[in-house]
């Protein structure tokens, strides 16, 4: 076997240095009741080439987002990706590193992470940021969590242009922790009449929101924070800070978001790079792992793991969170590309994003039938069909487009929103794209 | 002034007879953040210019500048591999760390992981255009099964942590609805430091069990524990300590007896992959590690994958969303109504960590039954053969036979000035990434050692050695030697109390220095 080291003849001599007959020696304390002789009813050993070949024939199976026009967002966004990024997150040394336990020995992952702490930062608005936890949703429940520590209170108030995973994620976090959930209504296209008491620990807005409405949340951080609670904001299209005032910037104390964007696949939904940043004064009550800069005993300059005692290897029951493995290489690949971007192509890129929404959105409001339903947006936004949104889509899958996701997929009770249909474009949509999309709607729509 | 001193003050390095004018070593090189090579406007990414068009940002328009650095393509790649070769990994060397299982990573599973037919897939495409994913996802998912005799597999968990989640909330939601408030989980004192963070996040309090003299749970003082306010059991077995709980039937019995469920960490599954079956262990759900038993990634930290083995009891709480066989195929089933109406609710966003299913399920596959029984029983000889080799040198914990990683603890630095900390520094030195250290917390001075399937005769033998050679050292008195160790890397022992005390999270542009005149 290809990844096996041992020869036959190595594991006999190795048996005689331990002094066992059999291998099965080895395996005496597992209860006689409990062991198998034979081999567990599953294929046997199969070379790189049959392997390739099965797995590809599921592949194939698939549509590729690249293989038709694609107008699919809702939270995860096909964003082109530098070949050097993936070229460099496969160096052996990143790749096959462990969590860097061990600095001296990890001085390359440690830089990069805190090259990453500092970039997620500078884009949120916000002081500090953490070394990546799973994805936005969970980033987001965590968020709720850490608001509840903050401020002892046990409301969280989430806004109706909450992502509904991120919203369903929170409430699964909370239903055994004590914490009250109050998810509002979702409106598309309307604000929020969002209610702070003197129980509420957190709101929760997203930004812009799931269905692509830009809002300034600078009221409601002020009135939050009169009210001694928290402002959470979400943003689950990362590129959008590169045009769009930062969270930081209106107010946000904690900024919970979705990474992928930059520098990572659409991968069906996972791996994807959870973002979380705060004010200074909270981050003793941050979930996740940590770098901070410090000195070597020659007075170098160098990276750790730092306030661990927040961590469940050391606090156990009492840890901010449980997490221990996080997006460790989705973060360099974020690095990567961010740092490849730099500052006027992340600029530039986040241009390309909304002129792409901008020409969408005229190109479709010219199709008869169609309606604009978000006002304010960047690449994402909603419209109104005059027929059932699942429907259109079904039709346009039909004629090879991949023309975005109907609202009632995620909205089954809401019969006010079935005709409502969440697109969205990046860069890598062309303006063929953008013909055959509006083209084939206006077909769809006859 | 006399000329010894003088000559210190003038050549300052000169008793470092590697100083170098660069502060470079050979192929260590020094590299700033990528913030002090700002050329502010360069970038490393060809955009072409916007078209023309009417903003729609509502006067959200950012203002100020975010603060990135501009850098070109060659200097990025530069900067990011001078990084990398500051970094061990398993492609370098061993890598022994106990309970971490750090294998050989098959580049063939990154290959497939990147086919656009998987990495280009939206989660929210269509049904008809994900069919392929549905089979990979109900493929893996098969091989888990029979691999743990379990009926039930919960595939969204994103890391291990999150895996116990997601069980120890199946649990809770299966006693819930039968009307049982218990409120403890019973946790080895041994266990990792998830485990009793995830049962708090669950609201559950917990109760920490002694291990006896030979590194198991002790069965009278859990069964003492046992009764109507138990939830669970969490167990990791084999244990953190390297050993096969030989008395886990009569565990399980106990605690079903008590109406509780059996949860365990599955993190060291890779001891008994192929050979023995969680669900005849009387297991009740099971965590596994695909970044560890099945070969994906660390990645640095991450991303991981975290699937869970549910029992039948369970499995209606599994979390959302299922992939389940329809009439017409394969489904993917997102809320909760009819079957799922049960399920605790969603875990993170869309599906899962797909990526990592590829990658592991193209492992599996390419092990096959019989390799994968192979593994497990490489795993435990590559473990027995270091403990026999280090048998002498150091000393062993708990004696007798012990599965795919062996515990040491410091009594054999009794005396020499020497401790774990120091021994693990200067085995860097020597080439070599150390071994788990001060875990599990119930001995003095771990060193939990697994070096994995993986690893060749010769790779142990020269570990065994190195090990064996620095044994005799510190009982040699080369105290000073260890205290200073390391000396050879790129960065030597880092200052953690200080980055604790005063942290430093971010880089910040230095703050505009006064005129003199000022």
């Amino acid at each position: 076997m290809r990844y096996l080291p041992l020869t036959p003849s190595d594991r006999q001599q190795m048996l005689a240095t331990v002094g066992a007959t059999s291998i099965d020696d080895l395996f005496a304390d597992v209860p006689k009741l409990a062991r198998r002789d034979g081999l567990v009813d599953l294929p046997l050993a199969q070379g790189e080439l049959e392997v390739e070949r099965a797995l590809s024939r599921m592949a194939a199976k698939n549509v590729s987002a690249g293989s038709a026009p694609f107008f699919i967002g809702g939270g995860v966004y096909r964003h082109h990706v530098p070949a050097a990024v993936d070229h460099l997150i496969q160096r052996g040394e990143f790749l096959t590193s462990y969590t860097p336990y061990q600095p001296e020995l990890a001085q390359g992952t440690l830089q990069s992470l805190f090259e990453f702490q500092t970039q997620v930062a500078l884009l949120t608005g916000m002081e500090v940021a953490n070394a990546s936890l799973y994805d936005g949703a969970t980033s987001c429940a965590e968020a709720v969590a850490m608001a509840h520590r903050i401020t002892r209170r046990s409301k969280a108030v989430l806004s109706g242009g909450l992502h509904p995973h991120y919203r369903e994620v929170c409430e699964t976090y909370a239903q055994f922790s004590g914490l009250e959930v109050r998810a509002l209504k979702p409106t598309p296209g309307v604000a929020d009449p969002i209610d702070i008491d003197n129980e509420t620990a957190c709101v929760v807005v997203q930004y812009p929101d799931f269905f692509g409405e830009l809002r300034d949340c600078s009221a409601l951080a002020a009135r939050c924070h009169q009210a001694g609670a928290l402002l959470v904001v979400v943003v689950t299209e990362i590129v959008s800070l590169g045009a769009v005032r930062s969270p930081g910037e209106m107010g946000a104390d904690i900024v919970a978001a979705e990474g992928q964007s930059i520098g990572n696949a659409l991968n069906f939904g996972g791996p994807h790079l959870g973002l979380f940043a705060s004010r200074e004064q909270f981050v003793r009550q941050m979930p996740g792992r940590l770098v901070g800069q410090t000195t070597d005993a020659d007075g170098k300059r160098g990276w750790v793991l730092t306030l661990s005692t927040r961590e469940q290897h050391i606090r156990r029951e009492k840890a901010t969170s449980n997490i221990c493995t996080n997006s460790g290489l989705c973060a360099l690949a974020f690095t990567i590309h961010l740092a490849l971007l730099g500052e006027s192509g992340l600029t530039r890129l986040a241009k390309l994003n909304h002129a792409a929404a901008c020409i969408l959105a005229d190109r479709l409001a010219a199709v008869p039938g169609v309606r604009i339903v978000t006002r304010n947006f960047f690449n994402e936004f909603v419209v109104r069909l005059p027929i059932p949104a699942a429907d259109a889509v079904t039709a346009l899958t039909d004629k090879d487009v991949l023309g975005g996701v109907p609202l009632s997929r995620f909205y089954l009770d809401r019969a006010d929103l079935a005709d409502l249909l969440l697109i969205a474009t990046t860069e890598t949509a062309t303006p063929e794209d953008i013909d055959i999309f509006s083209d084939t709607l206006a077909e769809v729509l006859q | 002034m006399t000329g010894w001193s003088q000559a210190l003050s003038v050549h300052p390095a000169a008793a470092d007879e590697t100083a170098t004018l660069t502060g470079n070593r050979g192929l260590q090189l020094e590299e700033p953040l990528l913030f002090e090579q700002d050329s502010p406007g360069h970038c490393g990414v060809d955009l072409p210019e916007p078209p023309p068009h009417k903003s729609r940002l509502g006067g959200l328009e950012r203002k100020s500048p975010i603060g990135l650095p501009g850098l070109s393509e060659p200097q990025i790649v530069r900067h990011f591999t001078r990084l990398s070769q500051k970094n061990y990994a398993i492609d370098s060397g061993i890598y022994p760390l106990g309970s971490c299982t750090m294998k050989h990573n098959p580049r063939l599973n990154e290959k497939l992981a990147r086919l656009p037919g998987f990495a280009d897939l939206h989660p929210l495409q269509p049904a008809a255009t994900i069919k392929g994913a549905l089979e990979l996802i109900d493929t893996l998912a098969h091989w888990l099964k029979m691999l743990t005799g379990m009926p039930a597999l919960a595939l969204s968990p994103a890391a291990g942590a999150h895996g116990e989640l997601c069980g120890m909330m199946t649990i809770r939601a299966a006693l819930t609805a039968r009307g049982d408030a218990r409120q403890r989980i019973l946790v080895p004192e041994s266990a990792h430091g998830t485990n009793p963070a995830t049962a708090a996040l669950c609201g559950y309090a917990i109760d920490p069990i002694a291990a006896n003299a030979r590194g198991r749970v002790d069965l009278a003082a859990l069964k003492a524990k046992l009764g109507s306010d138990v939830a669970a059991l969490m167990l990791t077995n084999p244990n953190t300590c390297g050993l096969f709980e030989d008395e886990i039937l009569e565990i399980a019995a106990a605690v079903h007896a008590a109406g509780a469920f059996f949860y365990c960490d599955g993190a060291n599954f890779n001891a008994i992959v192929g050979k023995v079956r969680p669900a005849d262990l009387g297991i009740d759900a099971l965590h596994i590690n695909l970044h560890k038993t099945f070969s994906t990634p660390h990645g640095g930290g991450g991303p991981g994958s975290g699937p869970v083995a549910l029992a039948a009891a369970l499995a209606p709480h599994a979390p959302l969303p299922w992939v389940v066989h329809g009439d017409g195929g394969l489904e993917l089933v997102e809320h909760a109504a009819g079957p799922t109406a049960q399920s605790i609710g969603r875990l993170k966003g869309f599906h899962g960590q797909m990526g990592m299913f590829v990658r592991a399920l193209s492992y599996m596959m390419s092990h096959g039954a019989d390799g994968l029984k192979q593994v497990a029983e490489d795993a435990v000889l590559n473990a027995n053969y270091l403990r026999v080799r280090l048998a002498g040198a150091l000393s062993q914990s708990y004696p007798g036979t012990c599965m795919h990683e062996v515990l040491f603890d410091d009594r054999f630095l009794k005396d020499t000035g020497v401790t774990t900390l120091d021994f693990a520094k200067a085995l860097i030195d020597e080439g070599f990434h150390p071994m788990t250290m001060y875990f599990p917390l119930v001995v003095h001075g771990a060193l939990l050692i697994e070096p994995t399937e993986t690893e060749s005769k010769a790779s142990l033998d020269q570990f065994a050695d190195t090990i064996n050679g620095l044994a005799t050292r510190a009982r040699n008195g080369d105290t000073a030697s260890f205290h200073a160790a390391p000396r050879l890397t790129p960065r030597r022992r880092l200052d953690e109390t200080t980055a604790a005390r005063k942290p430093v999270l971010r880089w910040r542009p230095e703050p505009i220095r006064q005129e003199a005149a000022d």
